[in-house]
């Protein structure tokens, strides 16, 4: 067998999973994609393959069936050296004021199973005295917004969870990465109003992914235009921010 | 409805633009309305990419599904990009055969406009390495053509504008090269004749073009730098050098669209003093330069559209066959500085056959012009087409966005051969785009 990296990605199949993918591919990581529908990845597998000449596989994995983590995790072949989680649903948000099932499914997608199941990670690595795990949490969790604060608190919740295992798992060897794009241009965001100067691809995202992984940042900011965004919308006054439309 | 154009931003008209996400939604995007046609990264200057009713917008289908390092051969999904490609496998030793101006085009579109790079005159086009298309007729069927198999549709389908259907995806030949680099050669040359005499006597050089600089005049007219490339061999390198260069997105954009002002006769001819003169200088020996600026000078600055202003702008390409070139292009050239508000340059080249039924190509020299829409632009292009027609020439379908039917026809022979085939694949008509109800759809 070979003596390459390996990474798995959850999530796999959004926009930024395939980016992020090929990114790792491209860097020499043998790659695991995991997502709900396994065969739908096949495709992915193959392509990276073609392009990189690594080894692709692909894995079941449905962020909503908590009680599957175990097994998941046991039932992988090699413990990964890098684990990614790109899942995140954005849902809508006027739904979810008033359907508990779909507020549910947000609030899981975006905290519960993403924590659960990279805790779970974060042990393993622990036991073995390394590795590297990455979240994708988002800027909307910096702040809750009148206009996607379901969304918005799940990925509060995300980023304290993260940053707690950081705190907790550095001391054993394992890095903990948070990143926190802001606009991307993909399925999830098509049709969307995105700020131009604001919004970048996804490649531009699974760039900034490998470059903390190998770097070992803690916490990034796409673009760097959000840090300074975000610092603000952080600071102003409840009494101000509950005015402002946005 | 959304308002789309090519990358001339003219026209600017409404189409639903779809973007599926499987082959199947591609085939239900096209059954289910009379009136789309596929577009790939949008780089066809005029309405070529537009669908009649909707646009089907392919480069999302990015995957390469097979590559054999031993021969290069390469099976992917129509809306890969040839700069991907170029990135991922010129590091392994393969570039495509044939690359345009510009490295943002999509395998679909380099396809479906069978393009030209500068080795036309020796190596043919793009259709030319192709040996399969996974192909999505009007019909309905998802048919394999290919030289063997459906050729017919093959050759309808290399050159034919996404008109025979969507193209899923292809197999093709990659070029084994050395390096990433090319050794380039530029000679000066004083006027028209000169330049021509130059691309001539350079028959036998892989990759040749000519810059015009279109605002010089009485003597000066036709002056030109020609740049020959080959590529590069390792051992021809510079001590150190990486093998494969990096190719660096385009970090400057041009951010918003420009006063029309900045283009003028004045500030044009300025540029084209220096860029001639600078050129000048380094004519003469060889010297190795990177694949990137030598075939892509315009990729580094982004949306470079925008300088010609929100009317947006025309490329006038045409090509004239070999015999009588000569006196058809010096009137064009001269028609063209007198008005003094052509483009900062223009491109001059030999061509060679073309393989598809409707592919722009014939053994000839290409004249590739740039104008802002503006003034009686339409009326003097449409007095440079009666040249071109009563040279037995032709124009360019993916920069086109103005011609007539009658220019159209006059040019493309085998036009009446293309609809029949075309009828064949798509009897009830879905497949049908702006370009083509403005040519030759039955109206
Ligand atoms: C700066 C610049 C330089 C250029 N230089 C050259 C050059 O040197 N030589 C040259 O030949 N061309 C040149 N071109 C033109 C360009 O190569 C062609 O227009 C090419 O077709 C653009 O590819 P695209 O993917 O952007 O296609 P689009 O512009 O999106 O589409 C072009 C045509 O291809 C069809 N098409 C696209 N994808 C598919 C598909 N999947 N299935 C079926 N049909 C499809 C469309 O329907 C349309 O008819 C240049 C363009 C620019 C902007």
């Amino acid at each position: 067998m070979t003596s390459r990296k390996t990474v798995l990605v959850l999530g796999g199949s959004s926009d930024i999973g395939r980016a992020a993918a090929r990114a790792f591919a491209k860097a020499g990581y043998d790659v695991g994609l995991a997502g709900r529908d396994a065969a739908a990845l096949e495709p992915d597998a193959v392509d990276l393959h073609a392009r990189y000449n690594v080894e692709a596989s692909t894995w079941t994995f449905d962020v909503l069936d908590t009680a599957s983590f175990d097994g998941f995790v046991a039932g992988l072949p090699v413990l990964p050296d890098v684990v990614v989680s790109i899942i995140g649903l954005l849902g809508v948000q006027q739904n979810a004021e008033s359907d508990l099932a779909h507020a549910t499914t947000i609030m899981r997608s975006n905290y519960e199973g993403p924590s659960l199941i990279l805790g779970l990670f974060a042990e393993k690595f622990l036991a073995r005295g390394h590795g590297t795990i990455v979240g994708v949490s988002s800027v909307a969790g910096d702040r809750g917004r009148a206009s996607n604060y379901v969304y918005g608190s799940a990925k509060a919740g995300f980023s304290a969870f993260l940053s707690g295992l950081r705190a907790r798992a550095s001391r054993g060897g394992v890095h903990v990465v948070t990143v926190k794009p802001g606009f991307v241009r993909t399925k999830m965001t098509e049709g969307m109003k995105l700020i131009g100067p604001l919004t970048v691809d996804a490649p531009v995202v699974s760039d900034a992914i490998l470059n903390a992984v190998e770097k070992k940042t803690d916490v990034v900011y796409v673009s760097g235009k959000w840090r300074l965004v975000m610092l603000i919308i952080k600071t102003l006054p409840e009494a101000v921010f509950k005015k402002l439309k946005f | 409805m959304t308002l789309v154009s090519g990358w001339g931003r003219f026209p600017v008209v409404d189409s639903e633009v779809l973007r599926p996400r499987s082959f199947e939604a591609v085939g239900a995007a096209v059954a289910d309305v009379s009136g789309s046609v596929a577009r790939g990264n949008g780089r066809a200057y005029g309405d070529a990419a537009i669908g009649a009713v909707r646009t089907i917008a392919m480069t999302g289908f990015d995957r390469v599904r097979s590559f054999d390092p031993a021969t290069g051969r390469i099976r992917l999904e129509a809306g890969v990009l040839l700069s991907d490609l170029i990135d991922t496998f010129g590091p392994r030793g393969f570039l495509p055969f044939v690359v345009p101006g510009t490295r943002f085009v999509s395998v679909g579109g380099a396809i479906a406009a069978d393009v030209h790079g500068k080795n036309h005159h020796g190596e043919g086009g793009f259709g030319r390495y192709v040996d399969s298309i996974l192909l999505r007729t009007g019909q309905g069927e998802t048919i394999e053509v290919s030289r063997e198999q459906n050729s017919d549709a093959f050759f309808a389908t290399v050159g034919g504008m996404g008109l025979t259907g969507i193209i899923l995806e292809a197999t093709m030949r990659l070029r084994p090269v050395e390096t990433g680099w090319i050794r380039e050669r530029v000679i000066s040359a004083s006027d028209l004749d000169a330049a021509m005499r130059a691309l001539e006597a350079s028959d036998s050089a892989t990759y040749s073009v000519a810059w015009i600089d279109c605002v010089a005049r009485g003597r000066d007219l036709g002056r030109s730098l020609i740049y020959l490339g080959e590529h590069a061999s390792a051992d021809e390198l510079a001590e150190g050098a990486d093998r494969f260069p990096i190719g660096k997105n385009p970090g400057l954009a041009v951010p918003l669209d420009l006063p029309s002002m900045t283009l003028n006769r004045y500030t044009i001819r300025a540029f084209n003093e220096l860029y001639y003169r600078m050129g000048a200088r380094r004519a003469g020996g060889d010297h190795v330069v990177s694949l990137y600026p030598y075939f892509f000078p315009l990729d580094s600055l982004s949306d470079w559209n925008r300088i010609y202003g929100r009317r947006g702008f025309l490329q006038h390409q045409c090509v004239i066959p070999e015999q009588g070139a000569r006196a058809v292009l010096g009137d064009i050239l001269d028609r063209v500085s007198k008005r003094g508000d052509a483009s900062f340059l223009a491109v001059l080249k030999k061509l060679g056959h073309g393989d598809g039924l409707l592919s722009f190509p014939l053994p000839g020299y290409t004249l590739a012009l740039d104008f802002p829409v503006k003034g009686d632009i339409l009326n003097f292009l449409d007095e440079i087409d009666r040249l071109v027609v009563a040279a037995g020439g032709r124009l360019y379908l993916a920069k086109d966005a103005r011609q007539s039917r009658a220019t159209f026809e006059a040019g493309y022979p085998a036009l009446p051969r293309f609809k029949a085939i075309r009828k064949s694949l798509d009897p009830a008509g879905n497949i049908r785009s702006k370009l083509s109800q403005r040519l030759f759809d039955e109206v």
